[in-house]
């Protein structure tokens, strides 16, 4: 019937009829779209880790010298942890509206409870002697942070961050409830369309992103801590 | 977005809507769509454990395919759980169509919520067999037992605790999940949220938020309570056999190997 009407007039593979998964024609017809979504979902992604590591870690400093507000802290991860993301962007719309800051701020959320943990994992790493060295060398207390507990808390802090970066990139997805979802509003129009490329291209580039975040970070750690070389 | 008022006034909104008897009763109501995630969830989160723990288990007691199991878990973050429902439902199989009492797109919906369940299971399940001390484990060959008695009476009780908090860590990740499976038309709690947003009535989109976050930090407590509970210290292995399978893992402190997977 119209599987005819389709072969001449050369459409393309991702057309109605055709309708393929894999279509390099929808790649290079659409690539602005495409590149589009793909920014929107790098910027979301960065912009929430960052506000993540920008309160995780004066909030991990705090929270190591006060043990009652490490365990308030500890609380509320272990909460925003249970909440569903569906669930947690409806809940900040009334204050930010339909906008990138509420999935921002979301996924901030998810990635600071991860980092908290991470940081504070970290600095209980350092072991004893090594402060008391350090001590002894005439450290105080900021130049201790600063040159000895940080670096050393660093491995698993970073760990935590690879964790936060691919979960974050993972999560982003989520944002196309209010529109401000990246390659999330792609998978979003192609499912709701039966556009199988369009699906199928944004899913997999989101894997390929958190993959690519993934094998960065790693090479930033392997940079930053030069010491921990072969041990990972 | 707007100034206080409005702010209030959705507040207010959300309320009347959440104390309105019909929000509840009905075929899309609110009641309906819980039962609907709820079943959802306990399904997936069971299926995953009949699946994932034998294996688990079993490839910790032999110490084989570690890499296999703690690298599913880093695998499962990076696939974003809506890509693999839409998937799913665009697939001529499963498809979006009805599934018994799981409602439209639910076989899909299942398929991935297993999917996703599995890896904190399988990795805290390897993990806990693992951390078993090696002197306990030589302790249990010295006194004759047979590499099964060695799995069942002294590995296995040892690593309840990390099997267990590996359940809880999938059962937030399951009902998360469940929610998700909205945004692809799938069934559950999640619709409340997403015809709330197509329809701009956001008081709506709010109340279903609030009933999915409450359900979930319920069902959280409940598990952490559960696990409390069940075992008050983990001294004394010989309480009582654990199945093999470990339908019954729900003790020990929570020992939490893996990070929750941010409530995907």
């Amino acid at each position: 019937m119209t599987l005819l009407a389709a072969a001449d007039t050369g459409p393309s593979c991702y057309s109605r009829f055709v309708n393929e998964w894999f279509c390099w024609q929808y790649v290079e017809d659409r690539h602005e779209q495409i590149t589009d979504a793909l920014v929107e979902h790098v910027l979301i992604t960065l912009a929430a880790l960052l506000l993540g590591i920008a309160i995780a870690l004066p909030l991990a400093l705090l929270a190591r010298r006060l043990p009652r507000l490490e365990s308030a802290v500890m609380g509320f991860s272990t909460g925003v942890y249970t909440i569903p993301s569906l669930a947690l962007l409806p809940l900040l719309v009334p204050f930010t509206g339909l906008s990138a800051a509420t999935v921002v701020i979301g996924l901030g959320l998810y990635a600071l409870t991860i980092l908290v943990r991470a940081l504070l994992d970290g600095l209980r790493s350092v072991p004893d002697d090594v402060r008391e060295a350090a001590t002894g060398l005439g450290y105080g207390r900021a130049r201790m942070l600063t040159r000895v507990e940080m670096p050393l808390a660093l491995p698993v802090a970073m760990a935590g961050l690879r964790v936060a970066a691919v979960s974050t990139i993972a999560l982003t997805t989520v944002g196309t409830l209010v529109a401000y979802g990246g390659l999330g509003d792609l998978i979003s129009h192609g499912v709701q369309r039966d556009f199988k490329a369009e699906l199928m291209t944004a899913a997999v580039l989101c894997v390929v992103l958190a993959v690519v975040l993934d094998v960065v970070l790693v090479v930033l750690q392997r940079v930053l801590t030069p010491w921990t070389a072969g041990a990972r | 977005m707007d100034g206080g008022g409005a702010l209030m006034e959705l507040f207010a909104e959300t309320w009347q809507y959440l104390l309105d008897a019909d929000s509840w009763t009905g075929g899309g109501g609110l009641v309906a769509r819980l039962l609907e995630q709820l079943l959802l969830t306990a399904t997936a989160l069971v299926a995953a454990m009949l699946l994932g723990l034998p294996l688990a288990l079993w490839l910790g007691h032999l110490g084989r395919g570690g890499f296999l199991a703690v690298n599913v878990s880093n695998v499962g973050r990076a696939v974003p759980t809506f890509a693999l429902l839409a998937l799913l439902v665009a697939a001529d199989w499963p498809g979006s169509g009805d599934f018994g009492p799981y409602g439209r797109a639910g076989l899909a919906t299942l398929i991935a919520l297993v999917l996703f369940a599995l890896p904190p299971l399988i990795t805290n399940g390897y993990v806990g067999m693992r951390e078993v001390p090696s002197d306990v484990q030589e302790a249990a060959d010295g006194m004759g037992m047979s590499p099964g008695q060695r799995f069942r009476r002294v590995e296995l009780p040892l690593a309840l605790p990390v099997v267990a908090s590996g359940v809880r860590l999938a059962l937030v990740q399951v009902w998360a999940t469940a929610t998700i499976a909205a945004l692809v038309a799938g069934p559950g709690l999640g619709r409340i949220i997403t015809e709330g947003f197509a329809r701009n009535d956001y008081a709506q989109g709010m109340a279903g938020a609030v009933v999915v976050a409450l359900v979930a930090l319920v069902l959280e407590l409940t598990a952490a309570a559960l696990q409390r509970a069940v075992d008050p210290m983990p001294r004394g292995p010989s309480r009582r056999d654990p199945s093999p399978d470990g339908v019954e893992p729900l003790s020990g402190r929570s020992t939490t190997v893996e990070e929750a997977p941010a409530g995907s």
